[in-house]
């Protein structure tokens, strides 16, 4: 599984970074980033799909 | 006061959100609009006002700056002096592309990073507050969790940030309620209370001129745009919009989560027992409790899924009923207080999204950790009573406290 934020449709809520800081980050606009390529361990699966379902501008999306 | 429109009888044709029937019934006109075929409510008021009610229509006129401009962000009976793109209080009363240069400016002081440097500060003002509410007597003792509490918290922060007197508090205060809730007295009133915000704004940022240090008036006097510093009327604007958007937003969301408490035991009892659900009902708290209510007004006259609209009429934009939407919301009326799926537009949608919603995220945490930390078991007892306008909190929220850790 990776992760992928669309840097176009992010705004800033902070959401992704709030419930899964080990797969994303944010930078000094508040802009969420993948941390490295974005693939996702498989502990961490339940925390991306938190993730996309707590984005309001529907910016994250996963790649299975 | 002066309501130069009075009492509401018909919510489709002459609505008013500054009735106070409105805050205080608001979940139940929210949930009749969008249950019946009409959700966009009309209104002559304010020289032509909108209101659409469901989360697809909000979200629409959200992401439209198309057909609808940020220049004015609060209904009132005038109109903004100040010109999009810029606007009286930027970035919040600006439209693209100027909007994204004057928000870049503020982003990095409001960055997650650097305001999660602000919590101990925060959580000592809140146990300062909880510490001066006396000896109290479990089961006897009422405090008002809204004006002993709720209230003082936001402000004192922004005061502090901005390098404002915190001695200020209740001024500030009393320019945000004329601004935000005294929104239908007469065009001339308004221009007094608005010039007396300005002059002291003006003597803070004069003084801030004379002895710069490091806070948020003198960065905003330090920060350039293209080689030139901004201009008096955009460090004004931009600490307007500072101010009146960090008090009794954060101070209503505040409320509304003890609140909520206050009238849920079971709630209560679980975010005491298990402290970690707060990741999910801080959430909740600002989706179910959402306090705030955009505006736009109108570019040139449109037809908005056949409502007329003309130039110039305000719209609102009701976030907090789009929250609340059966539509987009599995359980939409129910607080769930882990509630794993949700996208809630507490902060805006879109471009304007809060430029301090990760401070209002820590007030409102902190504030309610804290005050559950000290009271693991309280009830709402008394009459509560609820702002008027597009800020939706309490405004006197008695709290008998049971218990006492």
């Amino acid at each position: 599984m990776r992760v992928t934020v669309d840097s176009e449709k992010c705004q800033g809520h902070n959401r992704c970074f709030a419930l899964a800081p080990e797969l994303f980050d944010v930078d000094d606009y508040g802009t969420a980033v993948v941390i490295g390529d974005g693939s996702v361990p498989a502990e961490l699966e339940e925390k991306a799909r938190l993730a996309v379902a707590n984005c309001p501008e529907f910016a994250i999306g996963i790649e299975e | 006061m002066t309501d130069i429109y009075g009492p509401v009888t018909d919510w489709q044709d002459d609505f008013d959100h500054a009735v106070p029937e409105y805050n205080e019934r608001a979940h139940e006109i929210w949930a009749e609009f969008q249950a019946s075929g009409c959700p966009v409510a009309h209104s002559d008021r304010y020289g032509g006002l909108w209101a659409p009610f469901t989360h697809e229509l909000v979200h629409e006129i959200a992401y439209d700056t198309d057909h609808f401009t940020s220049q004015g962000v609060v209904v009132n009976t005038g109109r903004p002096l100040i010109e999009a793109p810029v606007g009286p209080a930027p970035p919040i009363t600006s439209d693209p592309p100027f909007h994204n240069i004057a928000r870049r400016l503020l982003l990095p002081p409001f960055s997650p990073k650097v305001i999660a440097a602000w919590e101990p500060e925060v959580r000592r003002l809140c146990r300062d507050l909880l510490d001066r509410m006396g000896e109290i007597t479990p089961g006897e003792s009422v405090v008002d969790a809204a004006i002993q509490y709720a209230q003082s918290i936001p402000v004192n922060v922004i005061a502090r940030m901005l390098g404002f007197p915190t001695e200020d508090e209740e001024l500030f205060r009393g320019f945000v309620h004329d601004v935000l809730e005294r929104i239908n007295e007469p065009v001339e009133v308004r221009m007094e209370f608005m010039q007396r915000l300005d002059d002291y704004l003006t003597a803070q940022i004069e003084e801030h001129r004379e002895n710069p240090r490091d806070d948020l008036t003198s960065y905003l006097l330090g920060v350039e745009i293209e080689g030139q510093k901004l201009s008096i009327e955009h460090v004004r604007g931009s600490i307007v919009l500072l101010l009146v958007a960090g008090i009794d937003t954060t101070w209503s969301a505040i409320g509304s989560s003890i609140w909520h408490l206050g009238t849920h035991p079971d709630d209560l009892r679980r975010l005491v027992d298990e402290p970690e659900v707060m990741l999910f009902a801080l959430e909740e708290f600002l989706r179910a409790y959402a306090p705030v209510t955009m505006a736009r007004l109108v570019k040139d006259d449109h037809d908005f899924h056949g409502c007329p609209m003309k130039a110039n009429d305000w719209v609102l934009l009701p976030f907090p009923a789009a929250n609340r939407d059966p539509a987009q919301f599995d359980r939409a009326t129910d607080f769930i207080i882990d509630r794993q799926e949700n996208r809630h537009g507490a902060f805006g949608l879109g471009i304007h999204r809060c430029l301090g919603s990760n401070l209002a995220r820590l007030e409102l945490k902190v504030a309610v950790e804290e005050f559950v930390a000290r009271f693991p078991s309280f009830a709402v007892d008394g009459d509560v009573t609820w702002s008027v306008g597009q800020i939706r909190g309490p405004r006197r929220l008695p709290v008998r406290v049971d218990s006492v850790a």
